[in-house]
């Protein structure tokens, strides 16, 4: 959500801040976070780890970095050759944040893939997960519109949120690495 | 006659407490837009309850007069600006600023840009604003506008930036990258004119982006309202731009809208000689842009 946010600020200077606007930034981030939903859903029957969850928030954190890095170029490209704002605003939100989006939708599916060990419980984890994160997306909302636009660039933002999807990614990888070790040594001791 | 016109508008603003008759309303996709008449006077009003909503007013009788304070500020201009050829407005509200112009200069070219279609189909209905094969209205975003122009390699000796009204402000029309794509849009010696605001924390924020961009600029405004309008020149102003030799032909000219020319020239600051914010306030960029929140501050 705090990059929805961010999404129109970075859009305006190409595309301006019509009503349309909002309307492509939203479309893209529905479409992309129901595709991610079905991905995530997909890659959790093989194999579910922690390790690979920690690995797709560290791809995610990664997918962010062309908003801040490449927005600029991108976004003049699709103006030159687009005239109507409301297909160039569409594309260039396509361009921007269709991938990270898809993965971090990803996240959800796996998550309950991952808690749930038995299914008399499952409503009750998801129910958890979705007030974990939709509540998260609340927060994030109204910590970037409210302050964090006062105090940073939008880029130091965006570069925030990438450092703390990666170090959040990395914990998971180092948990199930440890947690690997133990077993292990159980085995083997 | 300017005693009589105040006293004349006071009593018409008096009359319109009682009297004040709402005779077109509509919900256009960015706001609320309300046409109010009382008595002669008509209004056109963005949202109801705010107190900043008045756009445009005219005097049905007389509606050469420039009602507003600020439509007389930003002739202001005219002092370093004599005879602008082609002129670009960003923000239509009730066409005034067209209309006046396009009588003050009858063989120059005048470009509006208006986001909402519905404030331009208003202006055509209930403000007389007229359009011809030189006067013409876009409808479009005003910094896409700007981008185009400049694809196209189009120039303009004046441009009119009204486009802030006191509840939300467009934030990618403040930043020092719009000023920059602006300033390669004047010509030779062109004038940008932004109407804007004199009070809370985004005055010195603007300042200092104007600066940067433009160097020292003329900036008036009025005790009376928040309003001030920065006037910046693509060359950049030096200490005496301000041509006085002209003032009493521009005076003469202006009189029948209302405005007194004299009177601007002595209301004139420039931040060459008085600055008056503090020298290590932050830049507006499209990166930061808080702009409505520092409006409230």
């Amino acid at each position: 959500m705090g990059i929805e946010l961010l999404g129109g600020r970075i859009l305006a200077p190409f595309f301006g801040s019509s009503v349309h606007i909002w309307g492509s930034i939203i479309t893209v981030f529905m479409l992309s976070l129901s595709l991610g939903y079905l991905f995530g859903g997909k890659l959790s029957t093989r194999s579910a780890s922690l390790a690979t969850y920690g690995t797709i928030f560290f791809i995610a954190a990664i997918a962010l970095l062309p908003i801040a890095l490449s927005s600029q170029w991108l976004m003049e490209v699709i103006f030159l050759n687009v005239e109507d704002s409301r297909y160039g605003s569409l594309l260039a939100s396509m361009a921007l944040f269709f991938i990270p989006t898809v993965i971090l939708g990803m996240l959800s599916p796996y998550s309950v893939r991952l808690l749930v060990t038995n299914s008399n419980e499952s409503g009750q984890i998801a129910g958890k997960l979705y007030f974990i994160s939709t509540l998260g997306s609340a927060l994030g909302t109204i910590t970037t519109s409210f302050y964090l636009v006062l105090w940073f660039d939008i880029n130091i933002i965006i570069f925030g949120f990438t450092a703390a999807l990666a170090s959040l990614g990395l914990l998971a990888i180092l948990i199930s690495k440890t947690s690997r070790l133990h077993k292990m040594e159980q085995v083997n001791g | 006659m300017v005693k009589q016109l105040l006293l004349g508008l006071s009593f018409l603003t008096l009359i319109s407490i009682v009297q004040a008759q709402v005779i077109h309303q509509e919900r256009s996709l960015y706001r609320n837009i309300i046409v109010e008449d009382n008595g002669d006077l008509r209004c056109l009003k963005f949202n109801v309850r705010s107190t900043k909503t008045q756009q445009s007013c005219f005097l049905k009788s007389q509606p050469q007069q420039l009602v507003f304070n600020y439509t007389k500020l930003l002739m202001t201009s005219l002092l370093v600006m004599p005879e602008p050829k082609r002129i670009l407005i960003i923000g239509l509200g009730g066409g005034t600023m067209s209309n006046t112009l396009a009588q003050l200069y009858p063989q120059s070219q005048i470009d509006n840009v208006e986001i909402d279609q519905a404030v331009i189909k208003v202006a055509r209905e209930y403000f007389g604003f007229f359009e011809n094969s030189k006067i013409k209205t876009y409808n479009q975003d005003g910094r896409i506008f700007i981008k185009r122009a400049l694809l196209k390699k189009q120039q303009y000796d004046w441009i009119i930036l009204d486009a802030f009204n006191g509840d939300y402000i467009p934030e990618h029309l403040m930043t020092k990258e719009f000023l920059q794509e602006t300033k390669v849009l004047l010509s030779r010696n062109g004038i940008l004119s932004a109407n804007t605001f004199s009070l809370s924390e985004l005055y010195a924020h603007e300042s200092a982006t104007y600066k940067a961009v433009f160097g020292d600029f003329y900036q008036v405004s009025n005790l009376a309202n928040s309003n001030r309008i920065i006037i910046v020149s693509r060359d950049g102003f030096a200490v005496d731009s301000l041509n006085k030799n002209n003032i009493k032909k521009i005076n003469t000219k202006l009189h029948t809208y209302g405005v007194d020319i004299y009177s601007l020239y002595h209301n004139i600051n420039f931040t060459g000689t008085e600055q008056s914010w503090p020298k290590n306030t932050r830049l507006l960029t499209d990166q930061f842009s808080p702009v409505n929140l520092l409006n409230t501050q």
